[in-house]
């Protein structure tokens, strides 16, 4: 009988606590649930966290010599038309003769290479020089858009929405680095996307892939230990037209003044 | 309340609705979720397909080329730079075959004689380097030896020996400054020829008391210069008053 008093005197204790402290457990429970919903959920929608990077390009102008297979290789990754006037990057040569004349040329933005050149003599420095979109942090294409159809992403990168684009040219004209074209076919805005489909799948833009002698630097600039990390310690570093403030991704090693 | 405020209301109330319904018909759908952009086209360019494989691909199926290929001065040229986008090529092996670049056309894109290349860069004139013949009977693109000992210092240092040899010192040979070993041609970058490092050595010609012929500039070492070395304004393949 005692033991049966105990007993109901036990449960009726724990009756008590349980309507006292279930309750709690149970919320906290549920949201450890919603919690680990969330996070699931999360995780599927985005096995690729847009946040977690920041890309940027490094460009070793000293090690580029000119054979323009970044050009042909852009071209093919992205599809761009094959006439002389339509590069999403594109190799400059410069001469810079004795009276600090500068020339330069990119004859069809140096896809099939350079035509050597006649005019040897005279010549103070020559070298090669390849272009891109920068990237800016800053951009002022981004800020002339009138639809909102160009956009920095998350992580950095400057795209153009392609159905959204009404093709008027204002980014065109707005980039100061020349990077921007209308598309013939689509008649809208195109450019370089440091192929963000590649990049997002952990891959190197086609135009780094292909650098036979390294002399573009692809990587995170979140990343502590990286090519373009290494690239960014121990390199001199210039950016193109810095006065514009437009604070551009793509940096130069060992550039020349006369570079622009 | 007075019946024109209430009216202004209405007016109001309606224009406010015709505003939210036209925002709510007229803005794409995903746009402004992630930015003041369609989150939307961010995923279309993100599925756009890739066509360079990229070389790690490659050595998947090709492991003797790749392996050859990973030890020699080719190793940072990846496949794709020569045999063209290949993603193609790896989801259809027999279908799709890539381009064996085996004519003179392809390799003279980086190797032919340009003075804005970076110096030290290899280079050659095709039309004095074997015209005609395709590169590969001497040379493998995927172990690029040179296929004998070079003969002359110019097969490698075209831009100097050219250079040099429209300048006043053309009749000096290679070895008169630099005494480059004959290791030297066969591991080019592990013993490297030698520099001259004083002054007098440039003065055993172009000394006021030098034993040489006449026409030869003579300078005075003692007032000529000062703490610079002769190679710090002058540049000894190419001495100026050409």
């Amino acid at each position: 009988m005692e033991g049966r008093e105990d007993r109901k005197q036990a449960g009726m204790k724990s009756r008590r606590d349980f309507l006292r402290t279930w309750p709690a457990a149970g919320l906290a429970l549920l949201v450890g649930l919603k919690f680990k919903a969330v996070e699931l959920w999360a995780a599927a929608e985005a096995a690729y966290n847009p946040r977690e990077h920041r890309y940027g390009m490094g460009i070793d102008v000293a090690k580029c010599i000119g054979c323009g297979r970044c050009v042909e290789a852009c071209k093919n990754e992205n599809d761009v038309p094959r006439e002389p006037f339509y590069f999403r990057t594109w190799v400059e040569r410069y001469f810079i003769n004795g009276s600090g004349e500068t020339t330069v040329d990119s004859p069809n933005g140096g896809i099939e290479g350079f035509p050597p050149t006649t005019q040897e003599k005279g010549i103070l420095r020559t070298f090669f020089v390849p272009k891109l979109c920068n990237h800016c942090d800053d951009p002022p294409c981004v800020q002339v858009c009138p639809v909102g159809a160009t956009f920095s992403t998350e992580d950095g990168v400057i795209l153009v929405d392609k159905d959204y684009c009404v093709g008027c040219r204002y980014c065109v004209q707005a980039c100061p680095y020349g990077a921007r074209f209308v598309d013939p076919r689509t008649k809208t805005a195109e450019k370089c996307t440091f192929c963000y489909h590649r990049i997002t799948k952990g891959m190197q833009p086609a135009c780094v892939e292909v650098c036979p002698t390294g002399a573009r630097v692809f990587g995170d600039l979140k990343q502590r230990s990286s090519p373009l990390a290494r690239f960014q310690r121990f390199r001199k570093l210039h950016t193109l037209k810095p006065h514009l403030n437009t604070k551009p991704k793509v940096f130069y090693a060992d550039l020349d003044e006369e570079v622009r | 309340m007075p019946k024109q405020l209430s009216r202004l209301i209405i007016v109001f109330a309606v224009l406010a609705g015709g505003m939210l319904f036209a925002r709510h018909r007229l803005l794409p759908k995903t746009f402004g979720e992630r930015g003041h952009y369609r989150a939307a086209a961010v995923t279309t360019i993100q599925n756009l397909p890739v066509k360079y494989a990229g070389r790690e691909v490659c050595a998947g199926c090709h492991a003797e080329i790749a392996a050859m290929h990973s030890e020699n001065r080719h190793q940072s040229v990846s496949c794709e730079v020569c045999h063209g986008p290949a993603a193609a090529h790896t989801e259809s092996p027999t279908e799709v075959q890539l381009p064996k670049p085996n004519k003179r056309a392809g390799c003279p894109l980086c190797h032919r004689y340009d003075p804005s290349r970076p110096t030290g860069f290899p280079q050659i004139d095709p039309q004095t380097h074997n015209p005609m013949k395709p590169c590969i009977t001497c040379h493998n693109p995927h172990r690029p030896e040179t296929p004998h000992v070079p003969g002359e210092c110019g097969a490698c240092h075209g831009e100097i020996a050219r250079t040099k040899a429209v300048s006043r010192h053309a009749g000096l040979d290679c070895n008169q400054c630099h005494n480059a070993p004959v290791k030297h041609k066969i591991t080019p970058r592990e013993v490297r020829p030698e520099k001259p490092r004083t002054r007098a050595f440039c003065a055993k010609c172009h000394g006021s008391d030098a034993n040489s012929p006449k026409e030869i500039p003579r300078i005075n070492l003692e007032t000529h210069g000062g703490r610079y070395l002769c190679w710090q304004c002058h540049y000894p393949h190419m001495p100026e008053g050409v």
